[in-house]
C-alpha cells in the first residue's frame, strides 16, 4: 500500500528537490525507515545515534501527531498523507 | 485640596524607552574554562517585549517613519517566526499602528498567544515552508497592495543591523570594562552578529568574533537558520566572522535544563545555544573575556517536551 509522505523545504536537498514521495508501507515506521534507505544522507536529520526520531521532528499522520497516536506504530493507509515538520518555524528560515 | 498639593516631578521611561540598556550578566565558572577566561551574556529578556527584536524592530520603525515610508495609517507588515512579529506587535501597539504578521503555522504558542495578546493580525502560512513561506506570502501581499503596508523586511533591512551597531556594540564594550576579548552570537536574520561585530571591531580590532548556526537542515534551534540551505538574508556579509561554529539542538537542549536546573538561568533555546558556543570558544582559551547573547527566556519555550527529558 502507497502513502504520500510530504517533505519540508528544508530536507528536499536531500529528496532530489521533491515535495513529496510516495512509499510502500503500513506504519509511519516502515514508511520513514523506506524513505531513509531511499535517502541515505536524510537519515541523521531524522533520527538520532540511538534510532529514535529526533525529538523537534513531528510527524502528523493527516492533522494528528504521531505523539499522541502509536507512534511510529499508527498504521497508514493509501488515504492517509504523512507530513515531517519541524518543531519549530524559525528553523529554515 | 487636591491643586495645593505638590509632587516631585518624576522622571521615568516610557515603554519604548526601555528598549536596550540590558544587563550584562556573568556566567558561571564552566568546567574545563581557564579561571582567567571570563564568559558573559547579555540577558536581552529585559527588553520590554522579552527578546533582543525590540531593538531591530523598533530601528526599522524608526527609519521608516524618518524616510517617510511609514506614515499614519498604514499597517507594518512581516514575516517572523515570533519574536521580531512580538516586537512589532508591542511597539505597534504602544505608537498606534497596526501589525500584520505572517507566521509559519508550527510557530510555537506562546508565541501565537503573546501575538493575539498584543492585537496583532496573525496570518498562519504553511509549516512546510517555515519563514521562507512566510517571507513569498507578505512580498506578495504587499506588492499588491503596496499603499496599505508599510514592511519592514527584517532579512534585508539596514536599519536592523545598525540598532546593534549603535546600540548593542556600545553596551557590551562599556559593561566588559572595553575587555571583551571575544564575542559569540548565532545567525538568524544575522543582524545582531552584523551590527555588534562590526561595531566591536571598529573599537578594537582584534576582537574576535564568532558565529554560530544549527548543524542541520532541520533543527529545533528556533530564531536561527541553517544557512547553506535557506534563502541568505541580505544583511548577511560573510567576511565578518573570523569563525564559524556549528551546534546541535541536542546539545542546546541538555545546556538548557543545565542553566536552569543548576544555575538558575531559565533561558531560550538559541541563548542555550549561545552559551554552547560560548564554551567552545572560552575552552580553547588562556585568558580573556568572551561574551555571547541570550535572545530570549525560556518561558517562551515552556511548552517544548526537551525540559522533561
Amino acid at each position: 500500500m502507497a502513502t504520500r509522505v510530504l517533505i519540508p523545504t528544508p530536507l528536499r536537498t536531500y529528496t532530489e528537490k521533491k515535495e513529496s514521495v510516495v512509499l510502500e508501507g503500513s506504519t509511519v515506521g516502515e514508511l520513514l525507515q523506506r524513505l531513509t534507505a531511499t535517502y541515505a544522507p536524510l537519515k541523521k536529520h531524522l533520527y538520532d545515534e540511538t534510532g529514535s526520531l529526533r525529538n523537534f521532528v513531528n510527524v502528523y499522520v493527516n492533522d494528528e501527531d504521531i505523539r499522541y497516536l502509536q507512534k511510529e506504530q499508527t498504521l497508514v493507509s493509501e488515504k492517509d498523507t504523512v507530513s515531517i515538520i519541524p518543531s519549530i518555524a524559525g528553523g529554515r528560515s | 485640596m487636591i491643586g495645593s498639593l505638590t509632587y516631585p516631578e518624576v522622571v521615568a521611561p516610557t515603554l519604548i524607552e526601555r528598549i536596550g540598556n540590558t544587563p550584562l550578566l556573568r556566567l558561571p565558572q564552566f568546567p574545563g574554562v581557564s579561571p582567567h577566561v571570563e564568559v558573559f551574556a547579555k540577558a536581552e529578556w529585559y527588553n520590554p517585549g522579552g527578546s533582543v527584536k525590540d531593538r531591530a524592530a523598533l530601528s526599522m520603525i524608526r527609519e521608516g517613519e524618518r524616510s517617510g515610508a511609514l506614515t499614519r495609517g498604514k499597517t507594518i507588515i512581516d514575516a517572523t517566526s515570533g519574536n521580531t512579529g512580538i516586537a512589532y506587535a508591542m511597539i505597534g501597539a504602544a505608537l498606534g499602528y497596526r501589525v500584520k504578521l505572517a507566521v509559519p503555522a508550527n510557530a510555537g504558542s506562546e508565541r501565537k498567544r503573546i501575538l493575539s495578546a498584543y492585537g496583532a493580525d496573525v496570518m498562519y502560512t504553511d509549516p512546510l515552508e517555515g519563514t521562507d513561506g512566510a517571507q513569498l506570502y507578505v512580498k506578495k501581499l504587499v506588492a499588491d497592495h503596496p499603499d496599505e503596508y508599510f514592511y519592514p523586511d527584517q532579512y534585508n533591512n539596514p536599519a536592523n543591523w545598525q540598532a546593534h551597531y549603535r546600540t548593542t556594540a556600545i553596551e557590551i564594550y562599556k559593561q566588559s570594562g572595553n575587555a571583551v576579548t571575544h564575542f559569540v552570537a548565532g545567525i538568524g536574520t544575522s543582524g545582531t552578529f552584523v551590527g555588534t561585530a562590526r561595531r566591536l571591531k571598529e573599537l578594537n580590532a582584534t576582537i574576535r568574533c564568532i558565529s554560530f548556526q544549527p548543524d542541520s537542515p532541520l533543527h529545533g534551534l528556533e530564531g536561527l537558520k541553517h544557512l547553506q540551505t535557506a534563502m541568505v538574508p541580505g544583511i548577511y556579509d560573510a567576511k565578518l566572522a573570523d569563525e564559524h561554529l556549528e551546534v546541535s539542538t541536542g546539545a542546546a537542549h541538555e545546556m538548557a535544563r543545565r542553566l536552569a536546573k543548576a544555575e538558575g538561568f531559565l533561558v531560550g533555546v538559541s541563548s542555550a545555544a549561545s552559551v554552547v558556543a560560548a564554551l567552545q570558544v572560552a575552552q580553547r582559551l588562556v585568558a580573556g573575556v568572551v561574551v555571547t547573547v541570550f535572545p530570549d527566556h525560556g518561558s517562551r519555550y515552556l511548552s517544548e517536551r526537551f525540559w522533561e527529558e
